[in-house]
């Protein structure tokens, strides 16, 4: 970590400068301030936290029990299949995007994004998809209902939900471009003299590599629903054998970009991860060079491993035994990040506020769902294990207890620097253990589920499977519950209901330039930029 | 960026203030997607709402783009922002490369993966008869057609882009040498090539569907063959659009000697389109 110098005085860049932002009703329509964009991608990603999540609600209604009750067949696939994409997507994407907006200016001593004006675009462009994929619900036939994953041929022989999915999955491919390209300039750009690359900090560094990730896949998978949508609507073959095509190569197209995406998602978890642990340990991170490096390996990978996600639709011999050497491959720069943290919290001072806590269960969850990936890399394994619910069991304990969990910690960690309140110790650490708790009552019974030979995707199933599948669909309405009572403790954070002001640096561990200005930032900051020694 | 101009705002990265731009067009792509939505399920409404569309994008791209101009020329942009342009417009040339490679990377596994497995010794009992040869309909099509020969129209059209390329260059050095009339006319030259490269691009298209019954229709070839052409034909549009719009502005006396940077991102485009093209010639007409 950077030695970045603590003795910038409070209000050194902005003394003159007084805190005026626009009031007008127009504001966050035509903003170009880093930090009301930031703003706008947290809420929007919270609001399809909730519309994802309450379709998972509605698939473990029907899951309930065994035999069909709740939802129709039908719409059990179309809830499948928007859960997923709406929360990749919608809430987690955006959650990482919202934070980079805040934090990377702060952090890098840039008076904003790069592109300010493209940076709105970006954002705004979000509630046109998501008017599109909600909206899809309600046209005859029906959302997109053949998995999020949208292979040919059900995605080809679909009705116009497909259709609607497809634009969505352009116009969010087009936000994530511009967002990438405007994250990569600000870090390339924008830094503070004196910030080198190697004194970054690792959040910065996670999203330098995870926006490079996003400008390598999001024009593929923009490829592959473009060709999904010619050979819907205006007679191409590539998808049909009949036309000498192969439903096959969407698969590999798709997962191009599908296993990057994974990373995606998990390498600024893994920056956020990166700053808190250091910060409640008060030492530096071990090993900042081998991070860095670790996570430019895993980007390098994540591109030659694509086809894990495939060993059943008959891939030769030799190309399952390369896909299922090179997966492993991923879990050696992996368990370097895994060993840093710990090694960082070593004879470190340890105390166990609410964003060390998520991250807590961060290190051991996301670790469980290293180890089951590990599991399902051997191919003999995974042919059994293929689209059972040990997969979804599996990328559940990447997906939430990795990156959800430390969007939360994110949040805690720097919420009082966006609101000037602290939040309620208590109430968070709350919401810590009944998430935590909620979390493996659902997702670890599914362990066992897929292993006994539960498939995923399906609304009924066999007698043997509903003692755990009883405990699951509580567990997990235990966890949406949980996270009402997360808004609820933000909102009181932004109301200052803890009675608590931030101070510049409520954490006396944490370093780094976004605790030399006052909380909550003033609207403006880093007009000139600080120097960096 | 004149060393002069800006030296009120030396250290100080300019951050633009509120724009209705963005707004405008998420807008529009709102409407394009309904609107496309809408036309390709047969709905009475999807071509309104697709010239709305349309409309509010242009709209959207006359005044974007103006406010940046008159920025621009209002000597806004220091130093810092030039260099940020210059990272934008690499990376976002990565992005288009990208694109462009999933549909290559299609075209590859056809011909190399699909084809040939259909006509391998587990296909034969659903198609006994298919050969596996290229180009094809694949099994299922009945409907032959002939491949589009390299040596006539796509031969002519390589020569044209590639010289397109050294007559931008021309343009370009001539704009550095403060040569602005000579500049001016080698860029409208090279626009004239890129507008004869998509009428010779049109005729063929017309060629095929009349003259080869070749078609979108005609199985993985057309496929593919009108997928990476119609891909590139648009983004040569684009890029000469975007010469077009320099054009005019070299023609209102906007640049200098040093400060151009919208002539060369749109010299890197048409470049980067250029070389699609090479690309393309050689895995689609020639091989």
């Amino acid at each position: 970590m950077a030695s970045v110098p603590q003795d910038h005085s409070h209000g050194h860049d902005h003394s003159h400068d007084h805190d005026h932002h626009p009031t007008s009703w127009t504001r966050f329509f035509t903003t170009t301030n880093h930090k009301d964009i930031g703003t706008m991608y947290m809420w929007f990603s919270f609001v399809m936290f909730i519309s994802g999540g309450i379709m998972a609600l509605g698939i473990r209604a029907e899951l309930f029990q065994p035999g069909l009750q709740v939802v129709r067949p039908e719409l059990f696939n179309q809830l499948t299949t928007l859960h997923g994409i709406v929360m990749i997507f919608g809430a987690i994407m955006p959650a990482f995007v919202g934070f980079a907006n805040w934090m990377l200016p702060l952090q890098l001593g840039a008076p904003d994004m790069a592109f300010a004006r493209m940076n709105n675009w970006s954002f705004w462009l979000l509630p046109p998809a998501a008017i599109l994929l909600i909206g899809s619900f309600f046209v005859p036939g029906g959302a997109a209902a053949g998995g999020w994953t949208l292979y040919p041929p059900l995605s080809i022989q679909a009705g116009m939900g497909m259709d609607m999915m497809i634009f969505a999955v352009h116009i969010m491919g087009a936000s994530s471009i511009m967002g990438s390209i405007n994250i990569i300039t600000t870090i390339l750009n924008l830094r503070a003299p004196g910030m080198t690359l190697m004194k970054m900090p690792m959040f910065a560094w996670t999203w330098l590599i995870t926006a490079f990730l996003l400008i390598a896949t999001m024009p593929v998978l923009a490829g592959a629903v473009t060709m999904l949508l010619t050979d819907r609507h205006f007679g191409t073959t590539f998808f049909n054998a009949a036309g000498g095509g192969d439903p096959v190569m969407f698969q590999h197209i798709f997962w191009f970009f599908g296993h990057p995406e994974v990373y995606i998602i998990a390498l600024p978890a893994f920056g956020v991860v990166s700053q808190i642990i250091p910060a409640f340990s008060r030492k530096p991170l071990f090993g900042y060079a081998s991070m860095v490096y670790a996570t430019a390996s895993i980007a390098i990978l994540s591109f030659i491993v694509w086809a894990h996600h495939m060993y059943t639709t008959g891939l030769p011999a030799a190309g399952q035994l390369y896909f299922m050497y090179a997966t492993m491959l991923i879990a050696v720069p992996t368990a370097a990040k895994i060993f840093n943290w710990l090694a960082t919290m070593w004879k470190g001072s340890i105390t166990l506020e609410t964003p060390m806590l998520f991250c807590l269960g961060f290190l051991f969850l996301f670790t469980m769902g290293g180890f089951t990936g590990l599991v399902l890399s051997l191919t003999p394994v995974d042919i059994q294990l293929h689209d059972t619910y040990y997969v979804v069991a599996h990328f559940h304990y990447v997906m939430v207890a990795g990156a959800l969990f430390s969007a939360f910690a994110a949040v805690y960690y720097w919420g009082p620097k966006w609101t000037g309140w602290m939040y309620e110790e208590k109430l968070g650490k709350i919401h810590f253990w009944w998430s935590l708790i909620a979390f493996n009552v659902t997702f670890f019974p599914q362990h066992f589920l897929g292993l006994a030979g539960m498939p995923r995707r399906i609304p009924d199933y066999n007698l043997q499977f509903a003692n755990w599948n009883m405990v699951s669909s509580v567990g997990a309405f235990a966890f949406g519950i949980a996270q009402i009572f997360f808004i609820w403790i933000v909102i009181r954070m932004i109301r200052g209901k803890s009675g608590i002001r931030a101070a510049a640096k409520p954490w006396d561990g944490a370093e780094g330039l976004e605790w030399t200005v006052p909380s909550p930032a003033p609207y403006h900051t880093f007009e000139t930029p600080p120097v960096v020694k | 960026m004149g060393a002069s101009s800006h030296a009120s705002t030396a250290g100080k990265y300019y951050v633009p203030e509120s724009s209705i731009w963005p707004l405008v067009g998420s807008l529009s792509l709102l409407l394009l997607a309904f609107g496309a939505v809408g036309t390709m399920n047969k709905l009475n409404w999807g071509w309104w709402v697709l010239a709305a569309g349309t409309a509010v994008l242009l709209y959207m791209l006359f005044g974007w783009f103006g406010d940046v101009i008159k920025e621009s020329e209002a000597r806004l942009y220091g130093k810092n922002v030039d260099t940020s342009f210059r990272w934008s417009m690499s990376w976002f040339i990565f992005s288009e490369v990208m694109f462009f490679a999933a549909f290559f990377g299609a075209l590859g596994f056809a011909r190399l993966h699909s084809v040939p497995d259909l006509s391998s010794i587990d296909a034969k009992l659903l198609w006994p008869n298919f050969a596996g040869t290229w180009p094809t309909t694949g099994p299922y099509i009945d409907s032959p057609f002939t491949p589009m020969g390299a040596w006539g129209i796509p031969a002519i059209n390589t020569l044209l882009l590639l010289l397109s390329g050294v007559w931008l260059t021309l343009s370009h050095h001539a704009l550095i040498a403060n040569n602005r009339s000579k500049a001016i006319f080698w860029l409208a030259v090279t626009i004239l090539f890129g507008v004869v490269f998509l009428a010779l691009q049109v005729y063929e298209y017309i060629h095929a569907y009349r003259d080869l019954n070749l078609k979108l229709t005609s199985g993985i070839f057309g496929s593919t063959f009108f997928m990476l052409t119609g891909f590139h034909g648009f983004h040569v549009t684009v890029g000469a659009i975007m010469l077009a719009v320099v054009l005019v502005r070299l023609m209102r006396g906007h640049f200098t000697a040093q400060n151009h940077f919208a002539f060369e991102a749109a010299a890197w485009y048409w470049h980067f389109v250029d070389v699609v093209w090479l690309g393309l010639f050689v895995v689609v007409y020639l091989l």
